[in-house]
């Protein structure tokens, strides 16, 4: 294959403006074309996912740090793990197409000196989006590079002041079963509940995620409001944050409550420790063939493993 | 007398029947493969449909005998091979789509990876069991193998339990469906046993002496 050279690329700032112009038809071909940048085995024709408008998926870079391409914006939105609509990962972008967003609060309290509830709105002109190429590594070993949008934690957790005594930090999805389908399914505690203790919370890598590929979240990604925690496995990175909570004892996650033995409260990628029915060494990229070797922390070893320095990480998995 | 050219001259339109279905979900897979509508996690949902396909095979195959014997429907022996030959077909695929496909042949991964993941032993047992039932579930190996063909196809029994366990061991909490199929298998197995069988097999005469003699008391009218 023979290289393009740089000087044939358009610039971005020139295809931005350029695209202003185009009408409906040219738009599909210039997702084409950003989905043929990063090759993906079986979904190159971009669909109008959810039919949202706005500006065409972006993003900076097309690799994360390590040289792996980002998936494609069509195959981030449609390929979701959100039990809330369906455990048919298909099938969620469908169902989820109607969920409103808006009006959203965020509800941040406990053990904190200023608990506030924010409108969404005003909490994201108060904390600006950057953006963060992570890998989300998922339990059932596959993984995807994804460009989110998002701010620190660390920026939201500041801003309410949490006491001496808070030790974690629990937070909770919204319930809403009439429009989330899977939360008439008895099988597990709704609502959804997830938790970090504070000192991964305040870690850098944390951030709570608005938007991914230059857009806004579409609501099968947890729109408006969700957590990413690149070191562990996906189910950490809880969708649809109603409420924070600053808390002093360790708090229990749905998928603790369902099945103790096979999840546990850090939930660290980790090749060495197996899921007790399923190996953890290896994954599926989506949209390479075949499988590649699992990193520790997902190749994040370097920023985190300090927080679990000493600790049994096949005790506390 | 009409000469036997092809296995499939002096098929029923029930045997036509079975094997066109049989044949149905690797069409459908085909289609939706090579027209992209296969998720973005294509080698998993190669594997999870080939699994599906072949377990439900395997039980509509334990469950011809039963709709003999129970229910009189003599057609189902006639489909009872096919129904397990296909299903050994898809688990055979299925168990091609986990080595090849997803580990690429790479043995030693595939032994560090989930060489002790108790949902792979079961399922990998029960398609070990399957395997010489399929060699030999020719004429030639029935007549050669004798008594004992029946004992070695009662195995059948065991690999259906095992690709059951095998299910449920995978799914991660909501187990209706892997349960589901339990079910159907125990009832299916349990239908075999001495005393069910005789009982059912009074209770259908008995159904049928009503029915006789219903029609039988019109008649006289």
């Amino acid at each position: 294959m023979h290289k393009i050279p740089s000087s044939e690329i358009t610039p971005e700032h020139v295809y931005l403006s350029r695209r202003q112009f185009m009408k409906a038809g040219a738009l599909a071909a210039g997702a084409a074309l950003l989905a043929a940048c990063a090759p993906d085995l079986t979904d190159s024709t971009p669909q109008d996912s959810a039919g949202q408008g706005g500006p065409a998926p972006s993003a900076s870079a097309q690799a994360d740090e390590l040289g792996d391409p980002l998936n494609t914006f069509e195959a981030i939105t449609n390929y979701n793990n959100y039990y809330e609509f369906s455990t048919d990962k298909q099938a969620v972008a469908r169902l989820a197409k109607d969920f409103s967003v808006r009006p959203w609060t965020v509800e941040v309290g406990g053990l904190v000196h200023k608990p506030t509830t924010f409108g969404i709105e005003d909490l994201l002109a108060q904390f600006p989006s950057e953006e963060r190429i992570y890998r989300l590594r998922c339990v059932e070993a596959w993984s995807m590079v994804i460009p989110w949008l998002g701010f620190p934690l660390k920026k939201l957790l500041e801003a309410v002041e949490p006491t001496s005594d808070a030790r974690y930090v629990r937070f909770e999805s919204i319930y809403r079963p009439e429009e989330m389908p899977g939360q008439n399914s008895p099988w597990y505690n709704w609502p959804y509940v997830e938790g970090l203790r504070l000192d991964e919370a305040l870690n850098d890598l944390t951030i709570l995620s608005t938007g991914l590929y230059g857009k806004e979240l579409l609501p099968q990604s947890g729109a408006p409001l969700r957590l990413v925690v690149p070191w562990k496995y996906g189910f950490k990175s809880i969708k649809g944050i109603v409420k924070v909570e600053l808390v002093a004892e360790q708090p229990t996650s749905l998928w603790m409550a369902a099945a103790p033995n096979e999840y546990g409260f850090y939930a660290n990628v980790n090749p060495q420790v197996d899921h007790p029915r399923w190996s953890q060494a290896s994954e599926r990229r989506i949209g390479e063939s075949g499988r590649r070797p699992t990193l520790m922390f997902n190749g994040y070893e370097e920023q985190v493993a300090g927080l679990y320095a000493g600790m049994d990480l096949a005790k506390f998995y | 007398m009409r000469t036997k050219r092809y296995p499939w001259s002096g098929l029923t339109p029930f045997q036509w029947l079975v094997h066109l279905a049989c044949w149905v979900p690797l069409g459908w897979l085909v289609f939706d493969a090579l027209t992209g509508r296969l998720s973005v996690n294509p080698i998993q949902d190669l594997t999870l449909r080939t699994g599906k396909t072949a377990l439900w095979l395997l039980v509509l195959s334990l469950a011809a005998t039963p709709a003999n014997t129970l229910l009189g429907f003599r057609p189902a022996l006639k489909v009872r091979r096919a129904l397990g030959l296909y299903a050994f077909s898809y688990a055979l695929l299925h168990f091609l789509v986990f080595i090849w496909l997803d580990y690429g042949l790479d043995i030693a991964l595939i032994l560090q990876d989930v060489g002790s993941k108790r949902y792979v032993l079961v399922g990998f047992s029960a398609f070990l069991i399957l395997l010489p039932l399929a060699i030999t579930s020719t004429q030639g190996w029935m007549k050669r193998l004798g008594k004992n063909w029946k004992r070695l196809h009662r195995g059948v029994y065991l690999a259906g339990v095992l690709a059951v366990v095998h299910y449920v061991w995978l799914v991660k909490s909501d187990i209706r469906q892997p349960l589901a199929f339990g079910a159907a298998v125990l009832l299916l197995l349990a239908a075999r046993l001495p005393p069910v069988r005789s009982a059912l097999s009074r209770l259908r005469s008995h159904l049928q002496g009503r029915v006789a003699s219903a029609r039988a008391g019109k008649a006289s009218f």
